[in-house]
C-alpha cells in the first residue's frame, strides 16, 4: 500500500527526496564521527600522557561506557552557552565566519566514495572538486581573525593563512603524482585502478607523496605539531579567541575534526585503496574478506587518524619560520621531483604503469 | 527550464555581487564581493557545462588569489574620508572611462556577435563526455608550445617578485636553520674541572 503510494508520486520529486536523504545520512554521520573524534581524541592522548581522560558521562546514565556521551554532553553545553558578539566587531561577517569555514568542511564530503556502491557525486573531475572546495576552509578564518576586530585573533588569522596556502601547493602535487598513476580525477577510477592487493596500493610507488600529503593535511587542517596559528601560550588562541558557544563549535571544532576526517579518508582513498581489501589476490577471489567493502576503508581511515592523536600528543609545537621552510623549501621541491621520478617509472612501464 | 531558472539565480548574484565591489565603502566586504562573483560565475561556467574551467577558477582566483588578497586588504589601514577627497574632481573621468566601456562591450556582445550565432546554441555535449580529458588533449597536442610558453612567463614573472624582496641591507639577521641543526654539545657546552675551594 505505501510503496505504490510512493510509486504514485513523479519521478524527479521520489529522487530528489531520496538524494536528500542521503546528503542529510552524511552529513549526521561525519557529525557523529566528528563528536565520537573528540572523544577518542581525549581518551588516546590521556592514554599516552598516562592519565584516564573523560571517564564519567554516561548514555541516559546506563552503567557501561562511561565517558563516551563525554562530547554530546559538550556539544548542549556550547549550544546553550550565550553567543557574544564583540561590540567593535564586523558584526555580519563575525557570524558568517563560522558557516564558511562550516560548509566547505561538509559539501566535499559530497564527492567522496565510501563503498563501490555508494557515492553521493560520482563527477569526472572529482579530485579537482575537493582541493578547490578546501582551499575555501581558509575564508572562514581569516574572516573569523579579521571580523572580531581583536590583535590575537588578527595574528591566529595571518599565522594560519600563510601556512594554509604554503601547504596547499605540495598537497596539490602530491595529489598531481596520484593522478598521474590513477589517470584520472575521479575518485572511484582512482580506488579502482588500485585494485590487486597490497602492492598494488599507490603507498609503495608514491610514499614519499602519502607522507607529504599526510603531513600537508595535518599542516591544512591547523593540528599540533602544526598549531602555530592558535599557540595558546603566545596568541591566547588564535583566530577564535572571541567566539564562544554555538559559533565556537560551528567555527572552531566542527570544521577541524570534519577536515581531519577528511584528510584521513583522501588519503586513505588515494594511496591505501580506499574500499579495497588488503586480503584481494592472497585469499580466493570469492572469500568473504577479499571482497571490497566500506569496513576496509573504515579501518584504513581510523589508522590515519589515530596518527593525527598520535602526532599532538607526541610532537612539540614547530616555530612559525620552520613550518614556512618545511612547506616552501622541503616539500614542494620533494613532490616535484617525485613527479619526475613518476615520469621515468611511466616511461619505463614499472609499478602502477605496468602494461597488462 | 531547471537551467534557465538557475541561470538567472546565479546571473543576478553575480550582478549584485559585482556591484558590491564597486559601491562598498569597506575594502574587505568588496573583496568578499568579488569572492561572491568568481563562485557565481564558476556555477554559471559549470551550466555551460565546462566544469573543469569552473572548478578551476574556484580552485586558483577564489582558492589562492583572493585569500592573498584579502590577506593584504586587511593589513591596510585605509583613510575612508581622505579617500572621497577627490570624488567630484575625478568623477567625469570616471563616468567617461565607464561609458567607453559599456559601448565597447555592446559592440562586441550585441554588433559583432564574436562570431557566435545566438539564435542556436552549440549542440550538447554526447554521455560520458569529458570536457577535462578534451581540454587536456588540446593543451597537450595542437596547444604545447603557447601553453608551455605561457608557463615559462609567469616562472619568469615569479622569479623577478621574488628577486625584487632579495635585497640586502646593513644589520640583517637570519636564522641559518643548516647551521643550527648541526651543532653539537661541544660547541655550546665547556666542561670546566674546577678545583673545589679549601674551606678555611
Amino acid at each position: 500500500m505505501l510503496l505504490n503510494l510512493w510509486m504514485q508520486w513523479p519521478l524527479d520529486l521520489r529522487s530528489l527526496i531520496l538524494m536528500v536523504i542521503e546528503v542529510v545520512g552524511v552529513m549526521l554521520a561525519v557529525v557523529v564521527l566528528v563528536a565520537l573524534m573528540t572523544y577518542a581524541e581525549r581518551k588516546v592522548i590521556g592514554f599516552i600522557q598516562v592519565r584516564h581522560g573523560p571517564n564519567q558521562i554516561r548514555i541516559f546514565g546506563l552503567p557501561f561506557f562511561k565517558g563516551v556521551a563525554q562530547p554530546f554532553a559538550d556539544v548542549i553545553k556550547l549550544l546553550l552557552k550565550e553567543v557574544i558578539v564583540p561590540t567593535k566587531s564586523d558584526k555580519v561577517l563575525f557570524l558568517v565566519a563560522p558557516l564558511l569555514a562550516l560548509v566547505p568542511a561538509l559539501s566535499t564530503w559530497a564527492v567522496i566514495p565510501f563503498s563501490p556502491q555508494f557515492v553521493l557525486a560520482d563527477i569526472d573531475a572529482g579530485l579537482l572538486l575537493v582541493l578547490a572546495l578546501t582551499s575555501l576552509g581558509v575564508y572562514g578564518i581569516i574572516l573569523a581573525g579579521w571580523a572580531a576586530n581583536s590583535k590575537y585573533a588578527l595574528l591566529g588569522a595571518m599565522r594560519s593563512a600563510a601556512q594554509i596556502v604554503a601547504y596547499e601547493i605540495a598537497m596539490g602535487f602530491a595529489l598531481v603524482g596520484v593522478l598521474m598513476a590513477a589517470g584520472s580525477l575521479n575518485l572511484s577510477a582512482i580506488v579502482e585502478s588500485q585494485s590487486g592487493g597490497v602492492t598494488h596500493w599507490y603507498w609503495l610507488w608514491l610514499f614519499p607523496l602519502m607522507v607529504i600529503y599526510f603531513i600537508s593535511g595535518i599542516a591544512e587542517t591547523n593540528r599540533a605539531p602544526f598549531d602555530v596559528a592558535e599557540g595558546e601560550s603566545e596568541i591566547v588562541a588564535g583566530f577564535h579567541v572571541e567566539y564562544s558557544g554555538a559559533t565556537f563549535a560551528t567555527l572552531f571544532a566542527l570544521p577541524e575534526y570534519a577536515n581531519m576526517i577528511l584528510v584521513a579518508t583522501l588519503a586513505a582513498l588515494m594511496f591505501l585503496g580506499g574500499w579495497l581489501s588488503p586480503l584481494q589476490g592472497v585469499l580466493a577471489s570469492d572469500a568473504v574478506f577479499a571482497q571490497p567493502s566500506f569496513v576496509w576503508l573504515a579501518l584504513k581511515v581510523s589508522l590515519f587518524l589515530f596518527c593525527f592523536l598520535w602526532f599532538r600528543a607526541t610532537f612539540p609545537r614547530y616555530r612559525y619560520d620552520q613550518i614556512m621552510r618545511l612547506g616552501w623549501k622541503v616539500f614542494i621541491p620533494l613532490t616535484i621531483v617525485w613527479i619526475g621520478v613518476e615520469c621515468g617509472l611511466a616511461w619505463f612501464r614499472v609499478g602502477p604503469w605496468a602494461v597488462g | 527550464m531547471l537551467t534557465t531558472i538557475l541561470f538567472y539565480v546565479f546571473a543576478t548574484v553575480l550582478v549584485a555581487s559585482a556591484l558590491g565591489v564597486v559601491l562598498s565603502k569597506n575594502p574587505v566586504h568588496a573583496a568578499l564581493a568579488l569572492v561572491l562573483a568568481f563562485f557565481n560565475s564558476a556555477a554559471l561556467w559549470l551550466l555551460l557545462q565546462a566544469e573543469f574551467l569552473g572548478i578551476v577558477l574556484v580552485l586558483v582566483y577564489v582558492g589562492a588569489v583572493m585569500v592573498l588578497f584579502l590577506f593584504v586588504v586587511m593589513m591596510l589601514d585605509i583613510n575612508i574620508a581622505q579617500l572621497r577627497e577627490g570624488f567630484t574632481r575625478y568623477a567625469p573621468l570616471g563616468v567617461l572611462v565607464a561609458a567607453i566601456m559599456v559601448a565597447e562591450i555592446t559592440y562586441v556582445v550585441w554588433v559583432r556577435h564574436l562570431g557566435l550565432d545566438l539564435s542556436s546554441w552549440a549542440p550538447a555535449m554526447p554521455v560520458g563526455f569529458s570536457n577535462t580529458k578534451a581540454l587536456g588533449a588540446l593543451l597537450y597536442t595542437d596547444y604545447l608550445l603557447p601553453f608551455q610558453l605561457a608557463a615559462v612567463v609567469l616562472l619568469v614573472a615569479m622569479v623577478a617578485a621574488i628577486s625584487l624582496t632579495m635585497r640586502k641591507r646593513p644589520g640583517y639577521k637570519q636564522q641559518d636553520i643548516a647551521a643550527q641543526v648541526a651543532v653539537r654539545r661541544q660547541d655550546r657546552v665547556r666542561i670546566m674541572k674546577v678545583d673545589s675551594e679549601q674551606v678555611r
